[in-house]
């Protein structure tokens, strides 16, 4: 599969490190499932597998937040409205909107996880009665990281939206703690939800297991695995985890599937 | 007298008491007292004796420490929410400031009132130590992954 040019629309910053670069897609209609995400390539640089985080009923750009902290990643930053970028995909399983129908769905997001995370809320939003409650529950390092900090505070409006933060200056006026404290606070109808996470392994495997303790049985878990994705085909085998291929089984899995491989260390 | 039945009535409802029997409750309320403090006021400071520890009846309770550049608030409690531990052991000293972020409203507890009466009756002193450590394994554990930054480790996007 080889990489389409896609024409770089706008670039926005969003945190000190972060930006997020809307690309005009191939064949001008952007076609993918919240949960899914692109290689984009930089010419002279390399290619890195980036989730998509805009809106799937917005196909007139191909929205990705980056944050820059490798040599391609830094590359993508640099880049202007009008220079180009190699695309393939889409790639990869999604979250399961479809199962959650008439279903709460519990978002938990940590760090940059809440871009992948975006699309589904997005669609969740604007499905909203085809769904129970939405929650979302996020932290972050610190107020000066959050990520879509004015949607977010958009999204508090709308529906029970939290964020919490691991230390902050006296103005912050959030909770601050772990994003499980948020869980803890919160009746959870366990029989009823269906919880999307995304963040940091070490943050997605404590809020599965604190999922697990509210009763919400592994298979309503779905988790976005991350590992370093190069072909994307299934074919080199760099993002093995266990029997799955990431780039081709997942990213998004549910817990069942991957609490075991959680438990072994050299994974 | 009007105060001690709002705090048994209080603690009759609070989670954290859930299960102790009201005799129980209504030694615990004997040493008990409401407070009331403004936005800005300290609950605690660092450094200072620890006579009481807290149960937050409205508003919200920063844990603040002072660190080079500024005060870092690493942990915040609401409602229902358990403020002081350092009256538990000696030396009674706190090792943070607790300062309200709005106005709070909190029953008041007498360190060393309840560590007298857990020690006379050892089945309300285990009652009591129970519920403090379930509490304090909770924070320990988030304290560790507060430590660990995760949030700032890679992520998507970092190649």
């Amino acid at each position: 599969m080889e990489p389409v040019a896609c024409r770089v629309l706008k670039v926005t910053g969003e945190l000190a490190d972060t930006f997020t670069m809307e690309l005009a897609p191939p064949g001008g209609q952007a076609v993918f499932s919240p949960g899914q995400f692109n290689m984009l390539y930089v010419f002279g640089h390399g290619e890195v597998p980036i989730s998509m985080s805009g809106d799937p009923a917005r196909p007139e750009s191909l929205v990705h937040t980056i944050r820059g902290v490798g040599s391609v990643t830094n590359a993508l930053l640099s880049l202007e409205p009008g220079e180009a970028v190699g695309v393939r995909g889409p790639f990869g399983s999604a979250w399961p909107l479809e199962a959650a129908v008439g279903k709460n769905v519990l978002v938990m997001a940590g760090g940059l996880g809440l871009a992948p995370l975006r699309p589904a809320i997005y669609h969740l939003l604007s499905h909203a009665r085809r769904y129970g409650a939405l929650t979302l529950l996020y932290g972050t390092r610190g107020p000066d990281s959050v990520l879509y900090a004015a949607e977010l505070e958009r999204w508090a409006a709308q529906f029970d939206a939290e964020v919490t933060v691991d230390h902050a200056g006296p103005g912050w006026r959030g909770p601050v703690g772990v994003v499980t404290e948020l869980l803890h606070r919160r009746a959870i109808d366990k029989d009823n939800t269906v919880a999307l996470v995304c963040g940091p392994e070490i943050m997605m495997r404590h809020c599965a297991r604190a999922l697990i303790d509210h009763g919400i049985p592994a298979d309503r878990i779905y988790v976005s695995m991350e590992r370093n994705m190069q072909c994307a085909l299934g074919l080199c085998g760099r993002c093995q985890y266990g029997p799955y291929f990431i780039c081709q089984n997942g990213p998004v899995f549910s817990f069942d599937q991957v609490d075991r491989l959680f438990r072994i260390r050299e994974l | 007298m009007a105060d001690f039945k709002h705090i048994v009535d209080f603690l009759v409802e609070s989670p954290f008491f859930l299960g102790m029997t009201t005799g129980q409750l209504t030694l615990l309320a004997g040493c008990g007292k409401l407070a009331r403090f403004k936005e800005g006021e300290l609950l605690a400071q660092e450094g200072m004796p620890a006579n009481d520890f807290y149960l937050i009846r409205e508003g919200e309770v920063a844990i603040e420490i002072h660190a080079p550049g500024g005060t870092m608030m690493v942990s915040k409690a609401g409602p229902e929410g358990l403020v002081g531990f350092s009256w538990l052991f000696p030396p009674y000293r706190n090792c943070f400031d607790a300062r309200a972020v709005t106005a709070v409203a909190a029953v008041s507890f007498d360190g060393a009132c309840l560590r007298k009466k857990a020690e006379d009756d050892h089945e309300l002193g285990y009652q009591l130590m129970k519920r403090f450590a379930e509490i304090m394994l909770r924070r320990m554990q988030d304290t560790r992954l507060q430590m660990l930054d995760i949030y700032g480790q890679g992520g998507r996007g970092a190649a």
